[in-house]
């Protein structure tokens, strides 16, 4: 905008809107290449590029280290190792001092950081790189979980989720069935690869320019390495190309190398690993394997639950902790338990560090949920859709869950008894049962899960997240926020947000790069929270600055505050209606301040982990989803034919943007599910490690017929930003009704008595395995 | 080192490029940033330009391969600073999150709807199996390349 358009002084309505299906704030900068991601800056002269030397070994000591053909080497500048870190050689998120930035003595995974090269060029870095010459003296190394025994190390401290005595109601049920799953984990493939950049500057100084969901901690990260405080270090973000949680702490290592670089040269340093190293180095989802021991009645309602999560979590804590609690905080799903314990077991193991990943453990508690659903129905010979229905979390009773929060929001029936019949469950369900007995070799299955999704941080504290706004002498504002972009819409929802709160054409707001300089100490973009925290925090910033308008136009125009009101592009004073710009303009010309720092904290939530009660979550997300699959019995290979969706995201800011995430959401659940597997060898190499060999969902692999709505009935019962809901993770696990439909195709060979126990991902193999196993059996 | 001269989007590029030097790289060092790299395995697409008209990840050629010949990137593909109706249509339908992906998977729409100007969602599906998408789940990019299609055909542009 300029100050020389005219004005509408009868406008209806903004441009951009809370609740208006706004395009994301770059879509036209990325339709046309003009959106810079960090590795399309311009370098300044001098720029310098580093790489890391990676571990060959999967446990082992250094014996000796002779990098002098690395240091001869073309162009090469410097070559750093754990002796040139000049603060604190860790970037442990948890604190833990267990995350080395380079490998002092020891190497606990193959891939691990042992040392980094800087030379003029990314090319002679990275082939200096294959020069260094490294003796190990190789140690036992734990790879596969299945192997760990009782007393197997831990890289974090337990956790046990515990409410009724499990022990004697599981004696007491009629029916008991115990058994183990096998939950595969899941590379991020995030499109844009880590990379960061930093610049040198004066005193103990650096910017970098980091691809993280987390600038608030690898400022931290960055300053504990250098030993420099954190005013020194100033990381700004202003797009991923991707995140989905692989940004959330695994940025902090090349953050760290490119600045400890920068400031050793005294040049800038960018450092962008080829996607083999991105995908060896870098922690990915965990895989789990669920023990359970589940009680219940001849009726199908569960009794009790006996629950062990175990995670390969790899060599160091990194989020572990959090990631399974919050496996076991969706251990029940929707379900209630009427006794139940949880116990998480998160694994050291000689791998990468595993982290987070859309769903954070979440997704992993609720299929050893659903598997005990599947146990149950196949044991009765029903629906299992029946018995996910008879357990389902009460309104007024049956609604505590194993965390002891009470579940005051159960929107699981409605979403579920909606969906049963805009998918027509009932008369399909019938249908594919006449088709495979018609149909010998393809066979159909078909399955309909919900999701009920946590929304805050467990870390209580990490629910808090800052704003700034400044609204300039023409009525321009400039927005800033804790919350970073990654592709999820952020950015344009809180613009949305500010515009609604002046009543501005959003064109009017301008949406800046995230900074800790402009706003501080912040949470990770991530928990799903970025729009709950930061568009509370935006608002919270706009309301100042709004009450101190609103202030001085009752002193100005004596006029009480209740006839005051901004409209589109103006403000109703009184009788009269003035510009927004000039009402701001009058305001500056009576030195009203007009910036603000907007703050919020989410209410009603506390957590103590030691006694495994307290109300972690301010509310839950809902949804369900409805799939059906045929697969080839003779081979193991399937389609999934169609899936229905119905989400609920309160009232959603922006319903277009929500529904991207719903669709994105849920494809990629379903390739977590399905095609993408991890194959460590016995030596700890990882063997896919590139999408050659890791098979990510193609356009070609999504359901015939796909189906999303949004539930119009959603509201928040929190007081929301404007009552809306959290939409970045509960969509991924609508995916898990394509594993249920595969369990159902294959429960059909041995008519539907056996359960399957399909493991995840259920690949072709697996699948016929599983078909294999009920022929035998059945 | 060899000189290496390209027409990319009509105007000559030319710089020096070692042999081992790919498109991509050759591109990227001369401004051209909307080509991305992915992958670095000739994979997912997000490099996807045309060479002559016809449709290649520039991660799988040598830069001095091109020597003379007419390469097509991003930046080429509104003219006049007005969109292309694909691109209109990726911005319109939300068929871009972060939008990494969004440059190759615009240039592989352009080379499908050159050779097919009505296709059907599935052959639409299967032409975008050598790009990568991780956000969208694919949905909206197959809708707005359907609508692009639609109004290219229509000759509304």
């Amino acid at each position: 905008m300029t100050r020389h358009e005219p004005l509408d002084l009868k406008k209806a309505e903004i441009s951009g809107g809370v609740a208006t299906d706004r395009r994301h704030d770059s879509a036209h900068k990325h339709v046309t290449g003009e959106a810079v991601y960090i590795d399309d800056m311009a370098e300044p002269a001098g720029t310098l590029h580093a790489y890391l030397g990676l571990s060959t070994v999967a446990h082992g000591i250094i014996k000796s280290m002779d990098l002098g053909a690395v240091a001869a080497a073309p162009g090469v500048v410097a070559v750093l190792t754990h002796e040139d870190v000049p603060g604190t050689n860790d970037i442990s998120p948890a604190g833990l001092d267990d995350e080395p930035i380079f490998a002092p003595d020891k190497v606990q995974f193959l891939g691990q950081p042992v040392f980094a090269v800087v030379a003029e060029t990314r090319e002679q870095a990275r082939r200096a790189c294959s020069l260094a010459r490294i003796e190990y003296e190789d140690l036992p190394a734990l790879i596969d979980i299945a192997e760990a025994g009782e007393d197997a190390r831990l890289v974090t401290k337990p956790l046990t989720l515990q409410r009724g005595s499990v022990g004697p109601a599981l004696q007491a049920a009629p029916r008991r069935i115990s058994g183990r799953m096998r939950v595969g984990g899941q590379d991020h493939f995030y499109l844009e690869g880590q990379i960061a950049f930093a610049m040198p500057g004066e005193d103990q100084d650096v910017t970098v320019h980091s691809s993280t969901q987390h600038p608030s901690e690898v400022q931290h990260m960055v300053a504990h390495a250098l030993g420099a405080p954190s005013h020194a270090v100033t990381v700004e973000v202003r797009r991923m190309g991707g995140g989905f949680g692989g940004k959330e702490t695994q940025a902090n290592l090349f953050a760290a190398v490119a600045a400890i670089a920068a400031k050793k040269t005294g040049r800038p340093v960018k450092i962008r690993p080829d996607r083999d190293d991105d995908m060896t180095a870098t922690g990915k989802r965990h895989d789990f394997l669920i023990d359970y021991d589940v009680g219940f009645d001849e009726e199908g309602r569960i009794l009790g639950v006996d629950f062990t999560y175990s995670a390969r979590c790899g060599f160091s804590a990194d989020l572990s902790g959090p990631v399974t609690d919050r496996a076991l905080f969706h251990c029940d799903n929707t379900y209630y338990y009427p006794s139940v314990r949880a116990i998480s077991r998160p694994l050291y193991t000689n791998t990468v560090s595993n982290t987070a990943f859309r769903g954070f453990g979440g997704p992993q508690g609720m299929l050893g949920a659903e598997r005990i659903i599947d146990e149950v129905a196949f044991a009765l010979g029903r629906d299992p859709l029946e018995i996910r229905k008879r357990n389902l979390y009460g309104e007024t009773d049956r609604n505590v869950t194993p965390y002891h929060q009470t579940v005051e929001d159960s929107e699981a029936a409605r979403v579920i008894e909606e969906l049963e019949i805009s998918a027509g469950y009932a008369d399909r369900r019938r249908e594919i049962a006449e088709f495979n007995e018609r149909s010998p070799i393809v066979k159909r299955g078909i399955a309909l899960t919900p999701v009920k999704f946590g929304i805050s941080f467990t870390a209580t504290h990490f629910n808090q997240a800052g704003a700034l706004v400044h609204v300039y002498t023409d009525g321009s504002i400039h927005l800033n926020h804790g919350g970073t972009e990654m592709g999820q819409g952020l950015y344009v929802k809180v613009a949305q947000i500010v515009a609604e709160e002046f009543q501005v054409d959003i064109e009017q707001v301008k949406i800046t790069a995230t900074t800790t300089g402009k706003v501080p100490n912040t949470s990770a973009t991530a928990a799903s929270s970025g729009s709950d925290l930061n568009g509370m925090a935006a608002q919270n910033a706009a309301r100042q600055i709004k009450d101190r308008l609103i202030d001085f136009a009752t002193g100005q125009y004596e006029v009480p505050k209740e006839q005051i009101e901004f409209l589109p592009g103006r403000v109703r004073v009184g009788n009269q209606e003035i510009p927004f710009a000039e009402l701001v303009r009058q305001a500056y010309m009576a030195r009203i301040q007009l910036s603000a720092a907007g703050f919020y904290k989410t209410p009603k939530i506390h957590w103590n982990r030691d006694k495994g009660k307290g109300r972690p979550f301010y509310y839950f997300a809902y949804g369900a989803a409805c799939s059906e699959v045929s697969v080839d019995t003779l081979t193991g290979e399937y389609v999934v034919e169609r899936t229905d969706i119905l989400h609920e995201t309160g009232r959603s800011l922006n319903r277009a943007i929500d529904i991207g995430q719903i669709e994105g959401g849920f494809i990629q659940g379903m390739g977590w599910l399905t095609t993408e597997e991890l194959v460590w060898d016995d030596k700890g190499r990882l063997r896919t490690h590139a999408p050659s060999t890791y098979k990510i969902p193609l356009a070609s692999d999504r359901p015939k017929i796909f189906n999303v709505e949004l539930a119009d009935w959603g509201e928040n019962r929190e007081k929301t930003v404007h009552r809306s809901k959290a939409v970045g993770e509960p969509p991924f696990m609508l995916a898990m009704s394509v594993l249920h439909a595969l369990s159902d195709a294959v429960a059909s060979v041995a008519g539907h008595k056996i359960c399957p126990r399909l493991d995840a991902p259920a690949t072709p193999e697996r699948v016929l395995m599983a078909v294999e196993r009920l022929r035998a059996e059945g | 080192m060899d000189f290496v001269s390209i027409s990319v989007n009509g105007t000559e590029l030319a710089g020096p490029a070692e042999p081992r030097n790919l498109l991509v790289e050759f591109l990227r060092a001369n401004g051209l940033t909307g080509t991305h790299v992915g992958c670095d395995t000739s994979q997912c697409g997000a490099c996807n330009v045309l060479v002559d008209g016809k449709l290649i990840k520039s991660c799988t050629a040598f830069a001095v391969e091109l020597q003379g010949r007419s390469v097509t990137t991003i930046e080429g593909v509104a003219v006049g600073g007005a969109l292309h109706p694909i691109q209109r249509a990726f911005h319109d339908y939300h068929g871009l999150q972060c939008g990494f992906c969004t440059p190759g998977m615009i240039i592989a729409a352009l080379a499908l709807l050159q050779e097919n100007t009505k296709p059907t969602e599935d052959e639409i599906r299967a032409f975008l199996a050598g790009s990568i998408c991780r956000c969208t789940g694919y949905q909206n990019i197959v809708t707005a390349i359907q609508a692009a299609a639609e109004q290219m055909e229509s000759g509304n542009v």
